[in-house]
């Protein structure tokens, strides 16, 4: 299996200068302890029978690639998407929380805590926990509460709490804390189920290989190595885990970034919940507030092991607009039948505007990760007009 | 004597340094100078508040360096910063060092730094003459307990309970625990800290450690409205009770941190 960064080193989970553990004291152990038991897991053929089992007969996979035939014809590049939105729960953020649960389940957790942005990986989570018989909490911004109702449902239907953070800047980032706060205070109970490939090791490797699925599935599925493989960015799973099934291709690499939360186009070196990556942050290095439409992507940071592609060119990454993104959602619904999330319409609107351009010539084969789908977001796509 | 180390969150109120100033009068040993974080992982609830409402009055680390630089003949008593590793690593360690001693500290607390990720910070602060205070909690192993208290300089930070800062109605069990194994292989003072809360509480981690480090329990009572004046009040209350129960207590007590730290006059 093809793994993300040929330079990484296990023991501190370093990619190139990003990366390592930037965490409390207390957390130590458990980071450790937590490392080990993937290790331990990821190479027992057992537990990886049993995850692709969930993943085929519970969550749904493989999940098609789906050729989009019309924006295909219209925009002279031939665009295959990879529709993690059709995967159970409705995103990719699925394929993270089987495994893990089934990790925590194994080190003989018997809670989960989770951070939500969106709330996508919040119902992933209430949903592992509910299947495999944990307690899980879910900390959760206040802003983001107000705006994903839906999502905020499902986690209590599915008999999870979920707990308004209403500290800093009420979003992802702000969960974060808090989930990671109340990991210190039960972690001998508790397992941290992080939801991206943020934080300190080995979460950002963990997440990778857990959602490397995505990539893999596609390469096999795509009947070439596309010229590009683009995906969207908030903390990065779904484009870790797409662009692991390519890292070895000569496949570009290309993640998009919401315009107001852009680590990689707009920031700078940081050490932002537990590991070194690039964040937005001003000249003393307080955090920035990011802002986005998409909730899931509105994080200052970014997974460390996106900023040493960066940093190496392995992978590109650029940015677009609410307003691009808006207009991405409605295109490919109407042009393709699907509503996507709008986070994941981060991707298809850089392929709509870059498409025929420099970036993205005419006749280019493109395989875009479809993170997820759109129904949590009709609310706030009424609102605009 | 047991030390008493409060904790002030630096920029809180537009009048700190009076509390600062009125903490030293009232028998601090060294105070802990909280620079303010957007992103405090490790603190309860009191810390954050305060944080946050620092940093909305626009207060910056250079904006709080200036204000200490300009009081420093007025500053007898050891400050140690207290910050996050972003606020570190931004400038350069080595440039945040030499910054925190020209404005006249003598210490550094960083509590998402764990001895893994330490060795820059470390050498930067042995070369600004600044002593990084390493944390150790009661999770920790013998064998890295042995090697943090190595690399410790100043005190060796004892985390009284697994949990963030704030409040707490009794002091944990594991905070004499802690404790007792640190200052099994060290002369360095054992400072107890994390939501040690009142005389009571102080007097107890005073015992198990050589000192206490006391904050969210002093901040909630600036966050409600408590003067300069009575915060050193507070404070005093607290010397007092130290000082009385070390005056009970026949054990020998440790070298204060003044005289371990010999490269400063």
């Amino acid at each position: 299996m093809p793994t993300l960064s040929v330079h990484q080193k296990p023991a501190t989970g370093r990619f190139g200068d990003f990366g390592g553990r930037f965490v409390p004291e207390s957390l130590v152990p458990a980071c450790d302890a937590l490392a080990a038991a993937f290790h331990e897991a990821w190479t027992d053929p057992a537990f990886r029978a049993e995850l692709d089992e969930l993943l085929e007969v519970y969550a749904g996979r493989p999940t098609p690639l789906t050729p989009a035939r019309t924006l295909s014809a219209r925009l002279g590049v031939e665009l295959l998407l990879k529709r993690e939105d059709l995967a159970h729960t409705g995103s990719h953020k699925i394929n993270n929380v089987l495994g893990q649960a089934l990790l925590a389940r194994r080190m003989g957790k018997h809670r989960i805590i989770a951070e939500t942005g969106a709330g996508q990986h919040g119902v992933a989570a209430a949903t592992a926990a509910a299947l495999l018989g944990l307690e899980c909490t879910v900390y959760m911004g206040e802003r983001d509460i107000e705006r994903q109702q839906l999502n905020v449902l499902r986690m209590t239907t599915l008999g999870a709490t979920v707990v308004p953070v209403t500290t800093g800047s009420r979003t992802l980032k702000d969960a974060t804390n808090e989930a990671m706060r109340a990991w210190v205070a039960d972690v001998d109970g508790a397992h941290f189920l992080l939801g991206s490939v943020g934080g300190p090791h080995p979460y950002p490797t963990m997440v990778r290989e857990l959602q490397s699925v995505i990539g893999n599935e596609a390469r096999t599925q795509s009947p070439y190595v596309p010229d590009v493989v683009v995906a969207c960015v908030g903390g990065g799973s779904n484009a870790a885990g797409t662009f692991a099934g390519f890292i070895d291709t000569t496949a570009r690499l290309v993640g998009i970034e919401a315009a107001g939360g852009a680590a990689m186009t707009d920031g700078s070196p940081g050490v932002v919940h537990g590991a070194r990556s690039m964040v937005l942050q001003d000249a003393e290095g307080q955090v920035a507030e990011a802002e986005s439409i998409a909730a899931g992507l509105d994080y200052p940071g970014i997974g460390p092991e996106h900023a040493f592609l960066g940093a190496t060119g392995r992978a590109e990454y650029y940015a677009v607009t609410d307003d691009e993104v808006v207009a991405a959602v409605r295109r490919l619904a109407r042009a393709e039948g699907i509503i996507c999330a709008l986070e994941s319409a981060h991707a298809v609107a850089w392929v709509l505007r870059e498409a025929g351009g420099p970036l993205l010539p005419t006749g280019s084969r493109v395989v875009l990760t479809l993170s997820g789908r759109g129904d949590k977001d009709m609310a706030t796509l009424g609102a605009v007009a | 004597m047991t030390l008493l180390v409060p904790y002030l969150t630096a920029g809180l109120t537009e009048d700190w340094i009076d509390y600062l100033l009125a903490v030293q009068e009232a028998g601090a040993d060294a105070i802990e100078v909280g620079l303010p974080f957007s992103d405090p992982m490790l603190d309860g609830a009191t810390i954050q508040q305060a944080s946050d409402r620092a940093l909305a009055r626009g207060v910056t680390v250079a904006s709080i360096l200036q204000e200490l630089s300009l009081v420093r003949g007025q500053v007898r008593t050891p400050l140690i910063a207290f910050t996050y590793a972003n606020l570190v690593f931004r400038p350069g360690p080595d440039v945040f060092c030499r910054r925190l001693a020209e404005a006249g500290f003598r210490g550094l607390i960083v509590p998402d730094l764990p001895l893994d990720e330490v060795a820059e910070v470390s050498r930067a602060a042995e070369q600004a003459e600044i002593e990084l205070t390493l944390l150790v909690a009661p999770v920790t192993t013998d064998e890295r307990l042995a090697e943090i208290v190595a690399r410790s300089r100043g005190y060796v930070y004892a985390i009284s309970r697994m949990g963030t800062t704030g409040e707490q109605t009794s002091l944990a069990a594991s905070a004499a625990a802690l404790a007792a194994r640190i200052k099994a292989v060290t002369t360095l003072p054992v400072l107890v800290g994390f939501g040690v809360t009142g005389p009571e509480q102080a007097v107890a981690a005073g015992r198990a450690g050589d000192g206490v480090a006391i904050g969210s329990a002093l901040m909630r009572r600036v966050l409600d409205g408590a003067t300069a004046a009575d915060l050193g009040a507070e404070v005093a209350a607290l010397r007092a009770a130290l000082d009385s129960a070390s005056q009970e207590d026949s054990a020998e007590r440790r070298t204060p941190y003044a005289e371990v730290s010999g490269h400063r006059g």
